[in-house]
């Protein structure tokens, strides 16, 4: 009896916690999640201390929309994204295992960025509507040189096959 | 004396258990109820696909309720059972993924099989849409002789044992021979080849069940050879797959050079990451002449193109050797065997029909779907209003996470612009799914679940021990 007791506290004690304390989180910061989050995310979400650390950059969402947004030097532009609402995806939290974060960079900034490594290379081999501009997003940390950057999100694919496919044979 | 109490304690724990089981599913229906949440929506299958729409639509709709209806008592699908356990960093998508089902406008329903514990026709009178995700549970056959012996085993199949998908612990692979043989190219067979290759000492740091790290700790396998139809140009592994080979310790690849007579004249056509693949695979050709002469030193990996599958002989394989035509492998006359202890068919999944109610494609193995929109009639192409079909289910086994991703959130879309048309009611009030006479697992039943592993993974030094029987799991969920 008494572990039923106990039982129910625990899970009235749950609904609390799902009502009350959850929406707060998520306005507060979403990077109290998991200890892995907080590593990963944490600094994009301070405020620049001084304006030297400011750098200024613009994301081109799917639907074409400009969003403009103050980020700092440091800043992952993948985590970057995450604070200001913009549909970046992150799969594999920046462990270079996935092509979520794929992004486009403005050619004359291409230079700017450090050159991708292998692995970031053989991601981006799989992606999707790959172009010459090709990064991921993870792998782009903001200095003072990219102020003024342009980041465009590819657009979703909509690659459904329906009659008439036929699967690639291997 | 002692057996009365022994079943007073089985009463107890019973009682209990129940207790926990309902409680549990009650927490659920409370946290739901009070969102105020009008819009029922059912999805079937808790893998990337059905995950990634409940976030869409959680996120776009804030008057929906959704609810994942899973065949296992545990979530995740392929993300769990199908991803190689020496990939951990493709599944910390799993972290997204709770996020989406702590959310107090979802529930999650494990254990219950759409076409056994629920018809598709009391989903759809109980919610206002139901979305389609089971995945593709099924592989394609050579369609050649003897192949129902247990030494031809599926890719799948054997993905599935090292991974402990309930079910696949009774597999039993007999690796006691010098030559694995897997049939195709794709990602799937390189991690087969990879699993059966790599070091054991590596192997054990990962969530690999103890009983597959157990029979990989006597494998005699020296060899695997991977034998596509095609040439390398139309290889269907990816670079970093194949990169991750080549970097297997104490593993010789060897490739075929009359295998590539002509490739590199033909390098400036190919695109990006055609270019990349094949100048890799040049490269390790090259490496391997200069080898020539030193012994190898131990495990080998055979990439063979050019032999279509022609019929299985006591431990060996025989190959048709095909040219490419219009980029087809058209077969000769001429033929090779291979020595196969194993044979591993990898050649693709296909997906299964649920429930007869589903309008289903049994020769391409896939829900006959409109961009997503579940078909009425193929020929008119009239849909069926509030039913949908996401992931491989809907677009065939292809395409990695980034496409399947994107496939979720358009079908999401989708069912979100079908209710603003008001294509289908959402107005009749749903009471969505009730469980009856049913062992349910729910989110917290998997938190259960998931503690126990990572507890007992850790005193192993692992990430995780899986627990391998639907039994345990449901002991161990409280259910």
């Amino acid at each position: 009896m008494f572990c039923l007791l106990l039982r129910h506290t625990r899970n009235s004690r749950q609904i609390i916690f799902k009502q009350f304390l959850k929406p707060q989180l998520n306005t507060v910061s979403k990077g109290l999640h998991t200890t892995k989050l907080l590593q990963h995310g944490e600094y994009e979400w301070k405020d620049p201390k001084s304006p030297d650390e400011i750098v200024n950059i613009t994301y081109v969402d799917k639907d074409g929309k400009r969003i403009k947004v103050q980020g700092k030097v440091g800043d992952n532009v993948l985590y970057l994204a995450h604070r200001h609402g913009i549909e970046m995806e992150g799969a594999c939290e920046a462990s270079l295992a996935c092509t979520t974060c794929h992004v486009y960079v403005q050619h004359n900034y291409l230079e700017k960025l450090s050159e991708a490594d292998e692995k970031e290379d053989d991601l981006l081999d799989m992606a999707p509507f790959l172009r010459e501009n090709s990064r991921l997003g993870c792998q782009i940390v903001l200095d003072k040189s990219m102020e003024g950057m342009e980041l465009e999100l590819p657009k979703a694919t909509r690659n459904f096959y329906v009659d008439g496919h036929k699967p690639k044979p291997h | 004396m002692r057996n009365f109490i022994y079943s007073r304690r089985k009463l107890l724990l019973n009682l209990y258990s129940n207790n926990f089981s309902t409680s549990a599913i009650k927490t659920q229906n409370v946290q739901q109820a009070t969102t105020g949440a009008t819009k029922r929506i059912c999805i079937v299958g808790a893998g990337p696909a059905g995950f990634y729409a409940a976030q869409y639509l959680l996120k776009q709709l804030s008057d929906c309720a959704v609810d994942i209806v899973e065949k296992l008592p545990v979530p995740f699908g392929l993300v769990r059972f199908g991803v190689a356990p020496d990939h951990p960093e493709v599944k910390n998508v799993i972290n997204t993924f709770t996020k989406t089902a702590e959310n107090p406008r979802l529930r999650f329903f494990g254990n219950v099989t759409l076409g056994t514990d629920v018809t598709l026709q009391e989903l759809r009178d109980r919610y206002h849409a139901v979305l389609l995700t089971y995945g593709a549970d099924q592989d394609r056959e050579l369609q050649l002789a003897n192949e129902e012996q247990p030494r031809i085993i599926s890719a799948r199949k054997f993905v599935a044992w090292y991974n402990g998908l309930p079910g696949a612990e009774q597999l039993q692979p007999d690796l006691s021979g010098r030559d694995v043989t897997v049939v195709g190219q794709g990602n799937v067979a390189v991690d087969v080849a990879r699993m059966l290759l790599s070091p054991l000492d590596s192997l054990k740091l990962t969530d690999t069940t103890d009983y597959a790290l157990e029979a990989l700790a006597s494998s005699k396998v020296e060899r695997v050879h991977l034998v596509g139809r095609r040439g390398p140009l139309q290889a269907a592994f990816t670079i970093k797959e194949l990169r991750e080979m080549l970097k297997l310790p104490n593993v010789d690849t060897c490739w075929r050079p009359e295998d590539f007579t002509g490739i590199a004249d033909q390098l400036d056509k190919l695109q990006r990451p055609r270019k990349r693949l094949t100048e890799l695979m040049l490269k390790s050709l090259g490496e391997q002449s200069n080898r020539k002469g030193t012994p190898s030193i131990g495990k080998q990996f055979l990439p063979v193109f050019l032999r279509a599958p022609k019929a299985i002989n006591q431990n060996e394989m025989e190959f048709a050797i095909t040219e490419l035509k219009n980029n087809a492998a058209v077969a000769t006359e001429a033929t090779e065997r291979l020595p196969a202890n194993l044979i591993l068919r990898s050649i693709g999944y296909k997906s299964s029909c649920a429930d007869a109610a589903i309008n289903f494609d049994a020769q391409r193995g896939h829900v006959c779907n409109l961009q997503g929109r579940v078909l009425k009639d193929n020929s008119s192409k009239s849909v069926e209003p509030g039913l949908y079909v996401a992931g491989w289910l809907g677009t065939g086994p292809t395409g990695v996470i980034l496409t399947t991703m994107n496939g979720a959130f358009a079908v999401a879309k989708t069912i979100c612009d079908d209710i603003a048309a008001k294509s289908f009611d959402t107005d009749a009030l749903k009471p969505g799914f009730e469980p009856a006479n049913k062992s349910v697992v729910t989110w917290s039943g998997w938190n259960r679940i998931d503690q126990y592993e990572r507890a007992v993974g850790k005193a192993k030094g692992k990430p995780r021990e899986k627990i391998v029987t639907i039994q345990e799991m449901l002991r161990i969920a409280g259910v």
